[in-house]
């Protein structure tokens, strides 16, 4: 995984509370069998006009042109602006993938969906919650001022915005320094390989049924 | 000791090992496998030339993109007309293969929705930890295990491991009291609480529902409860153990026997919360309370009784609330309309891993019997969970009934619950559903979604509108 240190970025303001995960990438997208190449249908039905294929070359598709990510200085953005409730819905990976392809870095709300919020850790995208009124103060600061950049330090757990205040953030100590050290989950696990196979064991004995073998 | 809920009773009895941070390895029993969230998984496992922990704790069956026509089904994964969606389900076919997993493929009768068929199996066990990469494995917690929805990379990660990183919830108690009115079924009551507590109401919660409106409802009743947990924002949803659910396990092909099943008993009548356990929220709602509900917007909490007036944007004092309303309306097509009885509807779709289960169908037929679907409904579908519900409905009858009344009926799978078969919404149309979500282009781009039970989306496809049931049958 890749790893997430300290990043400066443009932010873009989503001005909508429950996006959920149908919005961020509609459910003709999740045939695919890559992690890759989701970023360019990401909020599909907010941002076409028409109705997205999957394999589609998006180029020439009409754009509903008050979008904010259709709109020339929000182009280059790293970091998204969101309100309460981001990414409810279904558990689909791809959510995250196709922020991540279409080059976000992080994204920062006043709460997030469980499901989601813990995706986002698996891809080097970081989630961050602020106070309502520290959100409110960042759309505000990023409306008023074309191309205002957003400071995200993931080892000091802060947010800085265009003008200089700084937000502390929360973040579980364990995925901080996977995504600092770009950790692979499943590695650091198996590291605990004799823990596992004692409470195997041990359960074995407490609960037989639950380790039969199960035929076709 | 301390008195536990029943959510700590399992965290407890799977904790592999606790972090200084709060989070915990936490071994999973069972997980379920379907086409889209697992691809990535197991290429995931080749390229670390890994192998599953224990592959007989795994069980795989496509359901996402499968069709539903028996035109396309006859052939199995060659009768997929969709090129994109074969090569997924096909995917999942090699891996298994590959790796050595059960799976009910397109052409084993046990084929069907995830959710469906785990407890159909009695792979789904009380006690156990389940995951699957769908938000909707909350269903599982009907029987008093922690089931959890997790994206594709935990997906790799309980293949290899076995385990999954976590970090407990917090213990809410959801209880209904009382007794339910005739006509309201489970939906209905699952669909009142998320409108009571919002979409994100459970957010960081385990919820257990309690309270005699839920203990008085069938194992069926109870997986629609807790699959749609997940639509109150919370993870995990749990009933506790009780004889229903033990009933239901006996004698299922993959539920314990002899020796272990009486060892196995005698465990899971500890799957209660403790008498005296503390919950950190407790919620109570009266089940006398409880109408028969109907969404009208594009969030689940977007939910009325049938006989309510639809809510407006500027009475909403919230200013994001008013916003999300006025979005919803304008999304619906509701401009002009004061009940959900105002809404002409183009479709009706019964199934999805929420309702398509044998007493849903049943249930279904019993409203539609000897009368006929509106004409000015495009299409109404009925499509059962998996096969073995399709088998039973037929030997009782119910696709007949269904076929006279002027219902098509359906090969299992997901369906039009989010349309990534052939099944869908054209734009603007409006359809009574008894799926779980209603969010924007869900069930086809521009398609308008209302949620509703069973009984409700049969009366609504006679009537060409919804109706309360209640009053429908009495004529």
């Amino acid at each position: 995984m890749r790893p997430f240190t300290k990043h400066t970025g443009l932010a873009a303001p989503l001005d909508l509370a429950n996006v959920d995960t149908d919005m961020i990438i509609p459910k003709q997208f999740l045939k695919s069998i890559k992690r890759t190449g989701f970023g360019k249908n990401l909020f599909d039905e907010l941002r076409y006009e028409d109705e997205g294929q999957p394999d589609q070359d998006c180029s020439g598709r009409p754009l509903r042109k008050d979008f904010v990510l259709n709109q020339d200085r929000y182009q280059g953005a790293s970091v998204l602006l969101a309100r309460q409730n981001f990414g409810c819905g279904s558990s689909r990976e791809h959510a995250p993938w196709a922020l991540d392809d279409y080059g976000f870095r992080a994204i920062i709300a006043p709460s997030f969906a469980d499901i989601f919020y813990n995706n986002c850790f698996k891809n080097g995208l970081l989630p961050i919650v602020l106070q309502a009124e520290e959100v409110d103060q960042l759309f505000a600061e990023v409306a008023l001022r074309e191309g205002a950049e957003v400071i995200v330090d993931l080892d000091n757990q802060t947010v800085t915005s265009p003008s200089g205040a700084t937000f502390e953030f929360n973040v579980d100590n364990f995925r901080k320094h996977c995504l600092l050290n770009g950790l692979d989950d499943i590695g650091l696990t198996l590291q605990q390989d004799a823990a596992i196979r004692r409470y195997e064991e041990k359960r074995m004995n407490e609960a037989p049924w639950l380790f039969l073998s199960r035929g076709q | 000791m301390s008195a536990k809920t029943l959510y700590d009773k399992l965290w407890d009895s799977h904790l592999v090992q606790q972090r200084d941070d709060g989070s915990a390895l936490i071994y999973i029993d069972l997980q379920l496998l379907h086409e889209v969230t697992s691809p990535q998984a197991f290429e995931g496992l080749r390229l670390a030339g890994r192998k599953p922990w224990r592959v007989s704790s795994s069980l795989a069956t496509p359901d996402h993109n499968v069709p539903t026509t028996k035109k396309e089904r006859i052939s199995g994964v060659d009768g997929i007309e969709d090129p994109v969606s074969k090569i997924q389900v096909t995917t999942l076919d090699d891996n298994c293969n590959e790796f050595g997993i059960t799976e009910f493929n397109m052409k084993d009768i046990r084929q069907g929705i995830v959710h469906v068929v785990g407890p159909e199996q009695g792979a789904t066990l009380p006690g156990m930890t389940v995951v699957c990469g769908d938000s909707h494995t909350s269903t599982h917690g009907a029987f008093g295990a922690l089931a959890h929805g997790i994206g594709t990379s935990e997906v790799e990660h309980v293949l290899a491991t076995q385990c999954l990183v976590q970090k407990k919830s917090r213990n809410m108690l959801v209880r209904v009291d009382g007794e339910l009115s005739p006509w309201v079924s489970a939906k209905d009551v699952v669909l009142a609480i998320i409108g009571a507590i919002g979409t994100a109401g459970g957010t960081g919660y385990a919820i257990e529902f309690g309270g005699t409106g839920i203990q008085s409802l069938s194992m069926e009743g109870r997986m629609t409860v807790c699959n749609m947990a997940i639509e109150a924002g919370a993870r995990v949803g749990l009933i506790a153990v009780d004889e229903t659910t033990i009933e239901y396990v006996k004698d299922r092909p993959y539920a314990p026997k002899g020796e272990h099943w009486d060892m196995a008993v005698e465990a899971w009548k500890d799957l209660v919360s403790d008498k005296d356990a503390q919950f950190d929220e407790v919620v109570v709602i009266k089940a006398e309370d409880i109408k028969p509900q109907v969404t009208w917007g594009t969030s689940p909490e977007m939910v009325i009784a049938i006989d309510e007036p639809i809510p407006r944007a500027e009475d909403q004092k919230d200013p994001v609330k008013k916003e999300g309303y006025a979005r919803a309306w304008k999304y619906m097509g509701l401009e002009g309309k004061t009940m959900l009885s105002d809404v002409v509807l183009d479709r009706v779709f019964i199934g999805s891993c929420t309702n398509s289960r044998i007493e849903d169908l049943r249930i279904a037929a019993q409203v539609v019997k000897g009368r006929k679907v509106a004409p000015t409904l495009k299409q109404a579908i009925v499509v059962p969970g998996s096969g073995l519900v399709k088998a039973q409905a037929e030997k009782e009858g119910l696709h007949e009934i269904f076929e006279a009344a002027g219902l098509e009926w359906r090969e299992p799978g997901c369906s039009m619950c989010l349309a990534m078969n052939a099944d869908k919404l054209g734009a603007g149309e409006h359809c009574a559903s008894t799926s779980n979500r209603n969010f924007e282009g869900r069930q086809g781009f521009g398609g308008r979604t209302h949620l509703v039970s069973p009984a409700m989306a049969a009366a609504a496809a006679i009537a060409g509108h919804f109706v309360d049931v209640n009053e429908f049958v009495k004529h």
